[in-house]
């Protein structure tokens, strides 16, 4: 029974981390950045919608009509003003501007929004589900198809729509792109603006279950970090295996070593992926 | 030994000098300004020379604030804890130095990003040796004063920084320094040539961690207390950055000239706007990076020297 109870926390929490990741995993991918202010983005996501549910009363399962555009404009004129005069330095210059950025975007989260714990309580509470003995909180459920649901349209956008082919014709070859006719600057603005709007819908979906503080947003991007790694970059489908298997190694090394070693197994793991398998479980070779 | 390097030395005989002209806040200023201009000098090894973006300072200023720390509250005189810490942390970053410089690139970011969330995770999780959460008390040297104290920290820290100084101005003369700058102009062409590049990159690796490892000591000497959250900083991985880029990636003087500018401006933030500090650098950070992307140093005075020569 525990052994069921533990895959089943695994399988609700794994779509979650795969959620959190998959716009970090786009914009690694696609622009070659890492995005250090995509942890602040899932805080403000997870914000806006308490804002909403405690102002307005929208519940956070339609709050993400709002985020995803407004995150989307936000990502766009960041990548449009200022990423994009830096795309081609090396890494230590794109990463250092994403710090800095987190860290004006942090700082100002504290300042406005001051840095207690919040938590969005839905009146009435959902209750939980249990079945055969499992049991599963009703609003971690809606957060994990809310979840799929996000990780699906994704899926569906880079395989089927006009502008998802061409991120994608980017990521494989940026020359060929170009020659091909595609406006790479606006794909790349294009491609934050949706890895922004990701993490603004993830902030939105975590509202839900998690309490909410801008001191909480480096460990959501940790482990933005480490789905990519584990999962392979850039892929959707990586990103939920990556996700899957992070949640399943925190829970057996929750129940096997203690909770409090969950951390160092998960960041162990990360190196030790890196070093032998840096392209992931489903990524391929080849991408520095 | 060229004339950029004799400069370096002549700064930081100039930085000794302060005692006899500052008060108790200029040796704290002085001590932090030694700290840093250690830190920017170590991350210049691995970051300037060798081209790797390393952001492990803060795993290795952690380590020895916690080696050091340790080794006080068992009873080890202080020269002694810094000098094992020192040791360890070469040893330990030389060691991973031959496993994570094996990747490039972002994936190295990223690398070294975990090994300070590793490490805190290890330090906060061995409450009995370290306090864990707690952080851990460090016993008061046999106090003669606390200016006495106050000028005997910011020596120790100066000659930290002095030896760092040395250790740069060396391998930036030395085939290792040479090696360094192959690898950072195209890995595998040196490679092909024979230069054995898993050495050469272990060596700068540990050499950018011992001193940082060292300054990390004397920090945990220096405050009496240390927690997990606070030696672990990753902005203790940011800043050496911040202040290479404000003096110009590579060169060790610029380096150093930038880790003072650096902490004038971070002093004159904190004193004025103190709940915003963190975005007032961030802020920093960005202009620096859109505006001045080669540095201070670079710009200008490198245009008007350039054209005072020609004349």
């Amino acid at each position: 029974m525990l052994t069921a109870q533990l895959l089943i926390n695994a399988l609700v929490l794994g779509c979650l981390y795969a959620c959190i990741a998959i716009g970090f995993s786009l914009v690694w991918g696609v622009l070659n950045v890492i995005n250090l202010i995509h942890g602040s983005f899932i805080v403000l996501g997870a914000y806006l919608a308490f804002g909403l549910y405690q102002w307005l009363a929208i519940p956070p399962w339609y709050a993400w009509v709002v985020a995803a555009p407004l995150f989307f404009i936000v990502g766009y004129g960041l990548q449009r003003l200022l990423l994009n005069r830096v795309i081609t330095a090396p890494v230590l210059v794109t990463l250092t501007l994403t710090f800095g950025l987190d860290l004006i975007l942090n700082n100002a989260m504290i300042y406005a929004f001051k840095a207690d714990y919040r938590k969005l309580t839905l009146r009435p509470p959902l209750g939980s589900l249990s079945l055969f003995g499992v049991v599963v909180p009703v609003d971690r459920l809606i957060a994990t198809g809310l979840a799929l649901a996000l990780t699906g349209v994704l899926y569906w956008l880079l395989r089927r729509s006009r502008v998802g082919r061409a991120i994608v014709a980017v990521r494989l070859d940026r020359d060929a792109a170009v020659l091909m006719g595609v406006n790479v600057k606006s794909i790349y603005a294009t491609a934050f603006g949706l890895g922004a709007a990701l993490a603004g819908c993830a902030g939105v979906l975590m509202a839900l279950i998690f309490p909410i503080s801008a001191l909480t947003s480096s460990s959501y991007l940790g482990k933005a970090f480490v789905v990519c790694v584990l999962g392979g970059l850039g892929s959707v489908s990586g990103a939920l295996a990556g996700g899957l298997l992070l949640a399943l190694v925190e829970g057996i090394g929750s129940a096997t070593i203690g909770p409090s070693h969950a951390t160092t197994l998960s960041f162990a793991l990360l190196i030790v992926f890196l070093i032998v398998r840096p392209q992931g479980l489903l990524g391929r070779k080849g991408f520095e | 030994m060229n004339r950029l390097h004799l400069a370096l030395l002549l700064l930081i005989g100039c930085i000794a000098a302060l005692p006899w002209f500052g008060g108790p806040y200029a040796l704290r200023l002085g001590t932090t300004a030694c700290l840093y201009a250690t830190l920017a000098l170590s991350w210049n090894v691995v970051g300037g020379f060798a081209g790797y973006p390393s952001f492990a300072t803060a795993a290795f200023f952690g380590f020895g604030a916690y080696a050091t720390g340790v080794l006080l509250t068992l009873g080890l005189p202080l020269s002694l804890s810094i000098l094992l810490s020192l040791l360890a942390a070469l040893l330990l970053a030389g060691l991973l130095g031959a496993v994570l410089l094996r990747l490039r690139g972002h994936y190295f970011a990223i690398a070294s990003l975990s090994l300070v969330e590793v490490l805190r995770e290890l330090v906060n999780n061995a409450t009995d040796l370290t306090g864990g959460g707690m952080g851990l008390n460090i016993p008061l040297a046999a106090g003669s004063g606390i200016l006495a104290d106050a000028v005997f920290f910011f020596y120790a820290m100066w000659a930290v920084l002095l030896a760092t100084a040395l250790m740069v101005i060396g391998v930036s003369m030395s085939k290792l320094g040479f090696g360094l700058a192959c690898i950072r102009q195209n890995e595998t062409a040196a490679g092909m040539i024979g230069l054995n590049a898993t050495l050469y990159k272990s060596l700068a690796f540990g050499l950018s961690a011992c001193f940082v490892s060292a300054a990390g000591g004397l920090y945990a000497a220096w405050v009496h207390y240390i927690d997990p959250s606070d030696v672990f900083d990753i902005l203790y991985s940011v800043k050496p950055i911040v202040m290479a880029l404000m003096g110009g990636i590579g060169s060790p003087l610029g380096v150093a000239c930038g880790a003072l500018v650096y902490l004038g401006l971070e002093e004159v933030v904190w004193r004025h706007y103190i709940q915003i500090h963190s975005g007032v650098l961030g802020l920093l950070i960005v202009v620096l990076l859109l505006c001045l992307p080669h540095g201070l140093l670079s710009l200008r005075l490198g245009a008007l020297w350039r054209r005072a020569r020609h004349v």
